[in-house]
């Protein structure tokens, strides 16, 4: 699979956590009216580096110890907090990406950003860097916990079976153009491989490759099979049929080369991804053609061993 | 963004799965061609699509699509419907065409595949 196409996981963390699950939601607040030497006491004693301002339970402002110590400088520490405060505040809603987040601590440089609900602006928290790393963290050791689940029982079933070397294979016989049932391999298989307890991500890119693997004999022949192995360390798909062949491998796998039938496009198939597709799903692949008796498609899926 | 926020914009009826109104779709993505939903769909994502046919629902299920919502008021006949509940996957259909369907939602601050592209650029 092309390295382009991955995203890390912490990436996609950062969109499926919102900034309301990694946030404070105990906020230390202040009111517009303490003066800057009360501020002190509170910064100090809660060990924070800021503050937001609310007022009858509006954020009107923050202010931060940066601000404190240009007050401290000139010796205003008897006006009140609102005189020195930040006014125009930079938020963040509860229901945002966590990656929003993210991306404004990098394009402001802020230490925190209060969060507030979305709609009543009241305010519902506050978040930090700290917060993100802390959240990012416990989400990761929650699917680390289940993973170790999937791991126990993939490792399971294969190791019940006390022989040098165990494959599991799977039939599937599928019928052409046929087009009630044309996915239906490919959705069985699925189900199995994440029954086997396999890595959803080896599982997805096993099934996208089925799929396509199957819709191809749906589409361009008399009815095929699908035949696909497991053994610890890998997935192997293969799908053959007895006609009517590719003339033009290299061709055929060119983005955008298509022989089907208006039909078929119709159906949103044929738009001439389909091998590609298979190719970036696979580790290896291996296509094999002749006119008028069939082709042969091996796709290896590895799988990664603990 | 949840389906009901999701049915809300998209002024939607709910096909299948009311009862699943309150779930999360994270990312949004359309199209008409399966392959491309195959090669670029997210796990997670809300597929918007003028295709009803069986093949829909297998390559959502495939894909880790999490819910279909049907544009431009098109329909899926009872054997697709009955195929999505056997898959236990919400089906929702507008009246709105496909532009219109995406626009909305992405102003609503549904975020599409491409924005993981731009966050990956960014480092």
């Amino acid at each position: 699979m092309a390295e382009d196409k991955k995203y890390t996981k912490i990436q996609e963390l950062t969109y499926e956590l919102k900034v309301g699950n990694v946030m404070t939601k105990k906020v230390v607040t202040v009111s517009p009216k303490k003066t800057i030497y009360k501020l002190r006491n509170i910064l100090h004693t809660k060990r924070i580096s800021g503050t937001p301002v609310v007022d009858k339970g509006k954020l009107v402002g923050i202010i931060s110890t940066e601000d404190f110590m240009k007050c401290l400088a000139k010796g205003e520490t008897n006006i009140p907090v609102e005189e020195r405060m930040t006014k125009k505040v930079e938020t963040l809603y509860a229901d945002e990406p966590l990656v929003h987040a993210v991306r404004k601590f990098d394009q402001y440089g802020f230490g925190r950003f209060p969060v507030i609900e979305r709609g009543k602006g009241k305010l519902v928290g506050i978040i930090t860097k700290g917060d993100i790393i802390k959240g990012l963290l416990k989400k990761l050791e929650i699917d680390y916990h289940k993973e170790e689940i999937h791991r126990y029982r993939a490792s399971h079933i294969f190791e019940d079976i006390v022989a040098d070397r165990t494959t599991l294979t799977f039939h599937y016989n599928v019928v052409g153009e046929d087009f009630n049932r044309a996915g239906e391999s490919a959705s069985g298989l699925k189900r199995t491989l994440f029954r086997l307890g396999i890595q959803p991500d080896s599982v997805r890119r096993a099934a996208i490759a089925a799929y396509e693997a199957e819709m191809n004999i749906v589409v361009f022949t008399e009815g095929g099979k699908l035949t696909v192995s497991v053994e610890t360390h890998r997935i192997k798909i293969e799908a053959s049929d007895s006609g009517p062949g590719i003339p033009d491998i290299e061709q055929a796998m060119q983005p955008g080369f298509s022989t089907a039938p208006e039909r078929i496009r119709e159906l949103g198939f044929g738009a001439g991804m389909g091998l590609l597709n298979i190719k970036n799903c696979a580790d290896k692949m291996n296509l094999t053609s002749k006119v008028g008796k069939g082709t042969h498609l091996e796709a290896i899926i590895y799988l990664n061993q603990r | 963004m949840t389906l009901n926020e999701v049915k809300e914009i998209l002024e939607a009826e709910v096909i299948i799965g009311s009862d699943k109104l309150k779930m999360e779709v994270k990312i949004g993505c359309a199209a008409d061609s399966m392959s491309d939903i195959l090669a670029f769909a997210k796990p997670g994502a809300l597929l918007l699509t003028g295709l009803t046919n069986p093949q829909v629902v297998y390559t959502s299920e495939i894909s880790d699509i999490k819910a279909i919502c049907f544009v431009r008021g098109k329909k899926p006949d009872e054997k697709v419907i009955k195929l999505a509940k056997s898959k236990n996957l919400p089906m929702l259909m507008t009246h709105l065409p496909m532009f219109e369907s995406c626009g909305r939602l992405y102003a609503n601050g549904l975020i599409g595949i491409g924005y993981l592209d731009i966050e990956k650029k960014n480092g």
